[in-house]
């Protein structure tokens, strides 16, 4: 036996504390390299809140951290949903809020002065280094700790794990996946030691996930599929019935405590799985009790039939108590993971959203690099040794690839898995090419082979001569340790003759099977493998850097666009817009806009929304949509009837930018359409080729809808009454500007972006306003009308801007 | 479903047997009846014993909210849960005290077996007094 190199001969106490103090510098740098790889947005722009969920969980958390925790638990948002409010200490996951509260009061009391906001930037890259550190401890227990290293490292600059955590975006994700981990982590640990105290660990950290993430469902099926894969594979065993009772006991118990998941636990389907198993390992269990007490094998028998028999009924229960109404069927965001065409026929609102389409394969590629085709060779190791953890991983990996491949929202959750696969099989492959150990050289197998070879033969014949093959067996497992001598030792134990006449007739052929046999030889290939392993991963951390600086890192609040000179150009419309709302309008103002706005209209001008995005009502943002898409006369009805003063509108035309309400207007119509079929009707708003024109090809449906007359009001203006460049829709705008009767132009931001008209009161002499329009400006152009009763602030600003970009 | 559940109780095995009738189940079933009071240990059958009231108090509970009503649900919920989650937790305590299953729990002595049932018992009750309401 020799080493291909050798390793410096330290003592075992040197080696451990060498060891200890590695694992400590890399746990510091993946921590520093997860928090530093989150920062591009703060550095390059300022640390603000970035997208528009966060502007909610942001508004809810200084609710908290200013009126404690009694009044945000009955926090009642009189703001949202205008007439009819929203009580949101009852309607959100309060994991989120209650962890940056608690986490600011905690730094309040040591007198560490911390803006809440800065608290809330910072949250998600914090936690993105302690999720690497329970992806390390999950990892540790499927194969080593290198392995655990590997796979902290991974998610710590994975592009699919950092697109939802960067500084700034305070969303449910930040801290999810780090509780996803952990409860994961805890789960297996529970299923190897069968104790009742990790079992109840994972209940409280399932607690603090549902607490988080309406993703917890995930775990709740993913655990029970997990036991049930192991009693079908006929892995039952007393510590599997420990480990998921425990933690469906008071798992579900805990988590009905979160009051906006209620009762669901025991209501809805998609929690019937978990109960189900917990059904099924109560009888397997008590099954194989009664078992163990009678001997008698058709018994045995007809207690597995009786298994069988309770499982199939209790499923067609659970079925029959879902047709009949007792247990609500899925919802319609998690049927549209199975039947990936049911949310565009029937709930168009689900759809709408751009998260919630299927991924390209670029996709993938884009956000985990290398570890997308490590992770299958990683799943296949796995497989080759099949441990009960491994199961584990090996479900979550096919469940996870799924789901992530019909959503792009949910590539999410899949990078943990694959982080963890890819680390297995990179650890494996390093584990095979840095091992010193050489495979036996020809010269030494063939001694050793030849001393062993015979006395497998001699095993065969008698249960004499078996024995004594063993015993040859085990001086070989002794011999390859000691590498020389072989044949001596052997010798000694087994029978001396027919070694003799073997040693004599076999030489030649186990010199062949010495050739054969598979390992890696001399220094170069090892060197070759390894370097090529560590210059795959140099490139991942390069793409790594790479994507989160330049797709994932940037505030949706500002736009940012280069110059010619490569200067950048901030283009910060938003903001202006929100800002104006807040300081010139009353302070009870409703504010009418599409439901994307919502939440940041609430937070950043502190003005009354009629819809926001958490969109629980459907009808309400149907009539949103409706107002939208009704001529003005019909519209200005709706907006009276909800008190509105106030629509805002985003309007890309002039610059370009492409997520405008223009291009959101079909939605508007669809889901307006599902509620009031014969008033709106998306066909109207088609050409009759079938075409979605703004141009002079525009149907008159189209012109008149408040939103296109909204968002071309004053356009063509900017282009010397001549038809406008719609730089969006890449077309030349209609060539008579749409007039305005019921409304009016109160504020237009400077590129154009965001355009705020104020509802006009009804005529205090009782005409209808057309008409009143008409009197007053006495000529065709109604213009200097405008001009004359226009709110004086806005009027010079929009006219500042209009100059500033024609 | 929960609550036939893997106590060696005879009249819910006796209920297994009659259910597919036959010779040798009414043999299995004496010699199950007979097997359990000698193989039993004295401790794991006043367990046994405790599972049983559990059992009993869970069935009264359930069938209190069929036959009668299920108004406060989330006390329903609460006294349900507290009874199947104590009798999970017995029964992990029990099996992990069992000298048959020694070498299934390498790291479980009975000793830590009852401070994980004590630990388990104290979380689920705080749940089990909160969701009371």
């Amino acid at each position: 036996m020799s080493a291909a190199y050798h390793s410096p001969d330290f003592s075992p106490r040197t080696i451990a504390s060498i060891g200890y103090s590695l694992r400590a510098l890399i746990f510091f740098v993946v921590f520093a390299a997860a928090v530093s790889s989150r920062l591009f947005a703060v550095i390059r722009h300022e640390s603000i809140i970035h997208e528009y969920d966060p502007a909610f969980n942001f508004r809810a958390t200084k609710v908290l951290t200013k009126d404690g925790y009694y009044r945000f638990w009955n926090w009642f948002d009189p703001t949202a949903w205008y007439p009819l409010g929203r009580a949101a200490g009852g309607t959100l996951y309060p994991g989120l809020m209650a962890t940056s509260g608690a986490i600011y009061n905690v730094l309040h009391f040591f007198n560490i002065d911390v803006n809440i906001r800065d608290v809330c930037v910072f949250l998600a890259p914090g936690f993105a280094g302690l999720t690497a550190w329970a992806t390390y401890m999950f990892t540790k227990t499927m194969k080593d700790e290198s392995a655990g290293l590997l796979a902290g490292i991974f998610i710590a600059i994975a592009p699919g794990y950092i697109s939802r955590s960067v500084a700034g975006s305070y969303d449910n994700e930040a801290i999810a996946i780090f509780l996803l981990m952990i409860t994961f982590y805890l789960w297996i640990k529970a299923v190897k030691e069968g104790s009742a105290l990790w079992g109840v660990g994972t209940a409280i950290f399932y607690f603090y996930m549902v607490a988080s993430w309406g993703g917890y469902v995930f775990i709740t099926n993913m655990i029970p599929l997990h036991a049930f894969v192991l009693i079908l594979m006929g892995r039952f065993s007393t510590r599997l019935y420990v480990s998921y009772s425990t933690f469906y006991a008071v798992g579900t118990l805990a988590s009905m405590q979160v009051p906006f998941v209620g009762f669901l636990p025991v209501r809805t389907s998609e929690h019937m799985a978990a109960l189900g198993v917990f059904g099924l390992i109560q009888l397997v269990a008590f099954v194989e009790l009664v078992r163990s007490h009678v001997p008698s094998k058709q018994f045995a028998l007809l207690l597995r039939a009786f298994v069988a028999f309770v499982f199939f009924t209790s499923f067609a229960a659970l079925v029959a108590l879902t047709y009949g109404g007792y247990i609500a069927p899925w919802t319609g965001r998690f049927y549209s993971l199975w039947d990936t065409g049911y949310a565009r026929k029937h709930i168009p609102i689900i759809s709408s959203v751009s998260e919630h389409q299927p991924p390209a394969w670029p996709a993938f590629f884009f956000d985990l690099e290398m570890l997308v085709w490590l992770f299958p060779a990683g799943i296949y190791l796995l497989f080759r040794e099949l441990r009960d953890e491994h199961v584990f991983v090996i479900i979550y990996a096919t469940m996870a690839s799924y789901f992530a491949s019909v959503m792009v929202r949910l590539m999410l959750t899949l990078t943990p898995v694959v982080c963890v696969a890819a680390a297995i099989a990179i650890s494996s492959l390093l584990d095979t090419y840095l091992d010193p150990q050489e495979p036996e050289s020809a010269e030494d197998s063939v001694n050793s082979i030849a001393a062993s070879e015979p006395v497998a033969a001699v095993s065969k014949p008698t249960a004499k001569g078996g024995k004594k093959g063993k015993a040859a067996a085990a001086a070989k497992a002794a011999a390859a340790a000691d590498g020389d001598g072989v044949a001596d030792d052997v010798a000694d134990i087994a029978p001396s003759n027919e070694v003799v006449n073997g040693s004599t007739t076999h030489p030649v052929w186990a010199f062949k099977r010495a050739k054969e046999s598979l390992g890696i030889y001399g220094l170069d290939s090892r060197v070759v493998v390894s370097i090529y392993t560590l210059v795959l991963l140099l490139v991942f951390v390069l793409h790594c850097t790479f994507v989160t600086s330049t797709a994932y890192s940037s505030p949706s609040v500002v736009l940012a666009s280069r110059n010619a000179d490569g200067s950048q150009h901030i283009i910060d419309d938003f903001r202006e817009a929100y800002h104006w709302l807040k300081q010139n309008t009353a302070s009870d103002a409703r504010v009418m806009s599409w439901w994307d706005y919502g939440y940041q209209i609430a937070g950043f001008s502190d003005r009354t929304t009629l819809v926001d995005n958490n969109t629980w009502n459907n009808t309400h943002i149907a009539t949103v949509g409706k107002a939208m898409a009704s001529p003005e006369d019909k519209a200005y009805n709706i907006l009276q009837q909800h008190d509105v003063d106030y629509v805002l509108v985003m309007f890309g035309g002039l610059l370009g930018y492409s997520g405008d309400d223009m291009n959101k207007f079909l939605w508007m119509i669809r889901i307006s359409q599902g509620i009031w079929p014969e008033e709106i009707r998306e066909v109207d708003f088609f050409t009759p080729q079938g075409q979605y024109k703004v141009d002079d090809g525009a149907t008159k449906t189209m012109k008149n809808s408040l939103m296109y007359k909204m968002s071309y009001y004053r356009f063509n203006e900017l282009f010397g009454g001549r038809p406008g460049m719609d730089r969006v829709r890449g077309t030349p705008t209609a060539t008579e500007g749409p007039k305005l009767d019921y409304l009016e132009e109160a504020f237009t931001s400077e590129n154009w972006i965001v355009r705020i008209y104020e509802v006009k009161k009804s005529d205090p002499l009782g005409r209808e306003l057309p008409l009143a329009n008409a009197f007053d400006s006495g000529k065709r152009r109604k213009r200097s009308s405008t001009a004359s009763k226009g709110s004086s602030s806005s009027r010079p600003k929009a006219r500042k801007g209009a100059a500033a970009a024609s | 479903m929960n609550r036939s559940t893997k106590v060696s109780r005879p009249p819910v095995s006796s209920s297994a047997g009659s259910a597919s009738s036959g010779e040798t189940a009414s043999n299995a079933v004496s010699t199950l009846i007979k097997s359990y009071s000698d193989n039993t240990p004295a401790r794991l059958k006043l367990i046994d014993s405790f599972l049983l009231f559990l059992i009993l108090a869970g069935v009264l509970q359930f069938a209190y909210c069929v036959l009668v009503t299920n108004f406060p649900f989330n006390s329903f919920i609460a006294g349900f849960a507290s009874t199947v989650g104590q009798f999970v937790l017995l029964a992990s305590l029990r099996i992990q005290a069992n000298r048959a299953n020694e070498k299934d729990f390498p790291s479980v002595t009975p000793e830590r077996a009852f401070g994980d049932f004590l630990f388990g018992s104290v979380v689920l009750h705080f749940f089990v007094v909160n969701f009371l309401g």
